[in-house]
């Protein structure tokens, strides 16, 4: 236990998870918009635009989010020489978010996708009825219902998604399990107190999130 | 499935085929176009050259780097999702026990390494096993890596399975244990010989596309130093400088084996469906990396 306490001092253990926080976020919010549009794609009445929908939840989502994160730094940025940023560290933050992004897409389509099942076939022929083509009858009809039935698929992507903001240790985006790392090469002998406090933060924020989930997911469900 | 999205449309008449036509035009179209702008993009970095393609894709590549690799990737899953599968069971019971003290350490521990990332739990194995265990002599050095991706892959797993033995058992109808209390069966007995048999038959799609799970997951130990598909595509790649031609082989390997994984474990929740009282359905939210479903 000894020496414990300085580790605090000597890394900043808060702004790691301060990194894998604001990957989680950002690429929330680019996979919940990129996963939207693709299942609208895959339930719209084009052949076109479903076969896309289709091939890329397949593809995606059968490869591994490290080969994906590996492409990205090592390939399109290594030898493609493809640069968001000037700034070496904002720039491979920048690979990590669209890659977690990318990658979470196609399980947001899918949560969703299984909203829109929940939604009986009566309102989609309602609105219809009320003269509604395909995009309004979406928008203003099934998708505000299809989300309320998809919180608790969509709440357990945002958890795959908190945890594997891990996985931008492979574009070295300085967050916790990266320092994890660090830290216990410096410190062998206090291995277990290091990993005990990463996977203890990690808890933190994550079992709440799923109490959130099912809570959410009680709360917006829709009576029938 | 189709049949539930096409109500979502009435069929086309003559004004909406045209819109279709359209639409598929266009989507055609920018298709066309992103896929001319990554080749353009390819050809300027010379990412086209002939060379780099055969150097990722002859003899040499299959015998030397992805097939050894694919080797290590299978062996380290397939390991990893037998005991997953012991592991989960042992806990699925525990969480299902009468004594609620069992019920709630192993509910713990469950959760704990639910929440924990894959790859946290594997960084700290590696060096627990390169540092702690291989000096004892019990392991090779060598082999810390390939031990922390086993044993990281089977806690998370195993936990994520106990949850399903858990649900599964616990969506049967009630019929079930009531029937088997009724012919004198103890509560352990309907648990062993009624319960979890009709319970795990339910699991076995879900169980399959864990194991897509976990052969996504193996791909993790590139980050420890564990010589897989993944690492020694990256080896190859470094070999001749053609690290995205490799990088999409492995990419693409992946992607065929968990294809063809995922349809294989929706086809037999079809078979299975008559042989159990309860929902046969794969778990979709299990087939990403890392899902945690709360307990109800």
């Amino acid at each position: 236990m000894n020496g414990f306490l300085e580790l605090f001092a000597d890394y900043d253990i808060f702004g790691a998870f301060w990194m894998n926080i604001r990957l989680t976020l950002l690429a929330a919010v680019g996979s919940f918009v990129l996963g939207t549009v693709l299942a609208i794609f895959r339930i719209s009445p084009v052949g076109s635009l479903r076969g896309i929908g289709t091939a890329y939840v397949n593809t995606i989502r059968n490869t591994p989010l490290t080969i994906i994160m590996v492409l990205g730094v090592l390939a399109v940025w290594g030898q493609l020489k493809i640069e968001f940023f000037q700034d070496f560290d904002l720039n491979f933050f920048t690979y990590a978010v669209i890659a977690l992004s990318l990658y979470h897409a196609s399980f947001v389509c899918e949560a969703i996708r299984s909203g829109v099942n929940t939604v009986p076939l009566g309102q989609a022929e309602a609105a219809r009825a009320i003269g509604l083509s395909f995009l309004p009858a979406a928008r203003l009809v099934v998708l505000p219902q299809a989300l309320r039935g998809a919180v608790t698929p969509l709440g357990n992507t945002l958890i795959a998604l908190t945890k594997n903001t891990t996985v931008a240790a492979a574009a070295s985006v300085a967050e916790a399990s990266g320092l994890m790392k660090s830290m216990i090469e410096f410190n062998p002998d206090l291995m277990i107190y290091i990993f005990l406090t990463i996977a203890i933060g990690f808890c933190i924020i994550v079992i709440p999130m799923g109490i959130l989930t099912t809570w959410l997911s009680d709360k917006l469900a829709v009576a029938r | 499935m189709s049949a539930q999205t096409s109500v979502l449309f009435d069929a086309p008449g003559p004004k909406a085929r045209r819109n279709i036509l359209i639409s598929n035009a266009i989507a055609l179209a920018v298709v066309l176009v992103v896929v001319i702008l990554v080749l353009m993009q390819l050809d300027r970095q010379d990412q086209l050259a002939p060379d780099k393609w055969v150097n990722a894709l002859n003899g040499n590549a299959w015998a030397n780097y992805y097939l050894p690799g694919l080797q290590f990737t299978l062996q380290s899953s397939g390991i990893a999702v037998v005991t997953a599968l012991v592991f989960g069971l042992v806990f699925g019971f525990l969480r299902l026990a009468p004594f609620a003290i069992i019920r709630g350490i192993s509910g713990v521990i469950v959760e704990f390494f639910r929440a924990v990332p894959v790859l946290v739990m594997m960084f700290f194995l590696y060096f627990f096993f390169s540092r702690v265990v291989a000096p004892t002599g019990l392991i090779a050095s060598a082999d810390a890596a390939y031990y922390g991706v086993i044993v990281g892959l089977t806690v998370y797993n195993g936990a994520v399975i106990a949850e399903l033995v858990r649900s599964g058992v616990k969506s049967l109808p009630k019929g079930q244990r009531e029937a088997a209390a009724a012919v004198g069966m103890t509560g352990n007995q309907s648990l062993r010989l009624v319960e979890v048999p009709q319970a795990l038959t339910a699991m076995l799609p879900s169980l399959l596309s864990q194991f897509v799970v976990i052969l996504k997951d193996s791909a993790l130990g590139y980050l420890i130093g564990f010589y897989e598909l993944l690492q020694y595509s990256r080896q190859l790649g470094s070999g001749y400088s053609n690290i995205l031609q490799t990088l999409v082989v492995a990419a693409l390997i992946f992607i065929v084996i968990n294809f063809i994984l995922t349809w294989l474990a929706t086809k037999l929740a079809g078979t299975l469906s008559s042989r159990t009282g309860g929902d046969t359905a794969p778990a979709t939210s299990t087939t990403m990396v890392s899902t945690i479903e709360v307990a109800k």
